[in-house]
């Protein structure tokens, strides 16, 4: 049987559409609605789980990737210029230091920190200490990478005009390099804000007080207390509050210099 | 203080093998405007960049303003403080307004207060006719009026001397002569100025002296009448030919 391109199209178009509407009939006829609804949408386990789960859980996760961010730009931004240095051994070591930090799981450095430190030098962190630490040493790695790239991709000529007007390199760098540096990565910055704020949840297997909870515990202990998954989903949502906001700035910013950009090659062009 | 501003003598330069500058002895008095003309590649950009230590020299000295750049000791920074520098692509500090473009060396390099700078950096802008974009971003300037506020930029730092590398180069037709009027302007009050250039109008009419470079020597030079007007080399005629009768290049 010969048919047109139209034809098949719409022939194609029919069958996706058959198998979604089987599909949703069998789920609606089998799944055990009664079930489902207790697991997930569990008014009583909700109303528990409120208002700690934003003023403890939701703020905690916060504070500690604030903490291992804000670490995490401050030794990136150190390593990135290590990387770029004309001294062989300080590019040597930051290499070395970025591919172990990338290629390790954030899961062990947090066991270490955790656990190893306390246990091997007798010495004990409180809790932001450890997820500042442990979060700015994986964060760090990844940042350098992404500052380095944006360092380098400021023109020459910016350095060569700041050069010429008398700046002396460290001043060219830290008054015209890097500030342009961070316009170009700040899309890439904002990702990175947002891994960061997932791999967070990793403090949950250090022993922490209640009032220490962040959103990943908060969600376990709620799952233990009521028997339902609606505190997990809970916090699933709680962290969305945080992540899909900073998606949008991130695809926003990415946009914008986008644009930026294109306006800047036609005038130079 | 002495008459002679720039002194170039035995300037070598080579990028790998590549050897661009081949022995270059210059100079440039207080107040002269020199031009440097000569085909592509022939190591024009390469001397001027040598003159503010942009680019290491191989060998050869280079003395400017009584600062001798090629010492290993000098104070670079502070020798550079005297000499402004126009680049073909502008390269205006981009995350800047024109504003902070005039103002950020004078307030981090002279130590100026943010008032004295502000006042440096209006009356440049004046004199490149565009106090009214005070305000603005690089981007939203046409390509003139970058480099316009570029020269404006350099001046802000009241050098002895200005550098050009071929300014116009990369403009539209219709705005080179707006960047070719303020130099103009600059030259007639004194200003001392070498240019890179392919204005053989400019050239000719502005400068005390034109230089023309060919391989990575100085070939000819001389008052812009002879050199332009009456080349004895060989290969500076031929240059001509293709610069002033494009039609007529196949020979
Ligand atoms: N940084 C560099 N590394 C390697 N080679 C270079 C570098 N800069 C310039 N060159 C080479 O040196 C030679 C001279 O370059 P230069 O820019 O001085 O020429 P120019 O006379 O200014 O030419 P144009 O009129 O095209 O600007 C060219 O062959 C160029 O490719
Ligand atoms: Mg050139």
């Amino acid at each position: 049987m010969a048919m047109s391109r139209r034809q098949r199209a719409r022939t194609f178009r029919g069958v996706q559409y058959g198998v979604l509407v089987l599909a949703v009939v069998l789920i609606a006829v089998f799944a055990d609605w009664g079930t489902i609804r207790n697991a997930f949408f569990n008014l009583d386990a909700a109303a528990t789980q409120f208002p700690e789960i934003l003023s403890t859980a939701l703020v905690n996760t916060i504070i500690y990737t604030g903490l291992g961010f804000a670490l995490g730009l401050a030794l990136g931004l150190v390593l990135a210029l290590m990387k770029l240095s004309s001294v062989g051994p300080y590019r040597w070591l930051a290499t070395i230091y970025i591919e172990f930090f990338r290629g390790v799981p954030a899961l062990l450095v947090f066991i270490a920190l955790g656990y190893g430190v306390p246990l091997a030098f007798q010495l004990r962190f409180d809790i932001y200490s450890t997820a500042a630490i442990s979060l700015g040493l994986v964060g760090s790695a990844y940042i350098a990478e992404t500052l380095r790239a944006g360092i380098q991709a400021v023109p020459p000529g910016q350095v060569e005009a700041a050069r010429s007007l008398g700046m002396s390199q460290s001043r060219a760098m830290i008054t015209i390099v890097i500030p342009q540096a961070f316009r170009i990565i700040l899309p890439p910055l904002t990702n990175e804000l947002i891994l960061l704020t997932k791999d967070s949840s990793l403090i949950y297997l250090l022993g922490l007080a209640r009032t220490e909870y962040e959103l990943a515990k908060f969600g376990r202990e709620g799952l233990n207390a009521t028997g339902s998954l609606t505190p997990i989903l809970l916090a699933g949502l709680c962290y969305l509050i945080i992540t899909l906001p900073l998606g949008y700035l991130s695809r926003y910013l990415e946009r914008r210099t986008g644009r930026k950009q294109d306006e800047g090659l036609k005038v130079t062009a | 203080m002495s008459d002679v501003i720039i002194e170039v003598s035995g300037l070598h330069k080579a990028f790998g093998n590549l050897e661009v500058l081949k022995g270059i002895d210059m100079s440039v008095k207080r107040g002269e405007v020199v031009c440097i003309i000569g085909p592509s590649g022939s190591g024009k950009s390469t001397l001027l960049r040598c003159v503010n230590l942009l680019e290491e020299p191989n060998a050869g000295t280079v003395l400017v303003n009584d600062f001798e750049m090629t010492d290993p000791d000098v104070d670079i920074d502070k020798a550079r403080r005297g000499i402004g520098m126009v680049f073909q692509g502008f390269n205006l500090f981009g995350h800047l307004s024109v504003l902070d473009n005039l103002t950020i060396a004078q307030r981090k390099v002279l130590k100026r207060d943010a008032e004295e700078a502000k006042s440096v950096a209006k009356e440049n802008l004046r004199r490149v006719g565009l106090e009214e974009k005070i305000n603005s971003m690089p981007s939203q300037l046409s390509g003139g009026q970058q480099q316009r506020v570029a020269i404006a930029r350099a001046l802000s730092m009241q050098p002895a001397v200005m550098l050009f590398d071929e300014p116009t180069s990369a403009l539209d037709p219709e705005l080179v002569g707006d960047v070719l009027g303020v130099m103009r302007t600059l030259a007639n009050e004194g200003m001392t100025m070498l240019v890179v250039t392919h204005e053989m109008q400019f050239a000719r009419e502005v400068a005390d002296k034109v230089l023309f470079m060919d391989g990575g020597v100085v070939v000819e030079e001389g008052p812009p009448a002879q050199v332009i007007g009456d080349p004895q080399h060989e290969r500076t005629q031929t240059f001509l030919r293709r610069v002033l009768n494009p039609v007529h290049a196949h020979d």
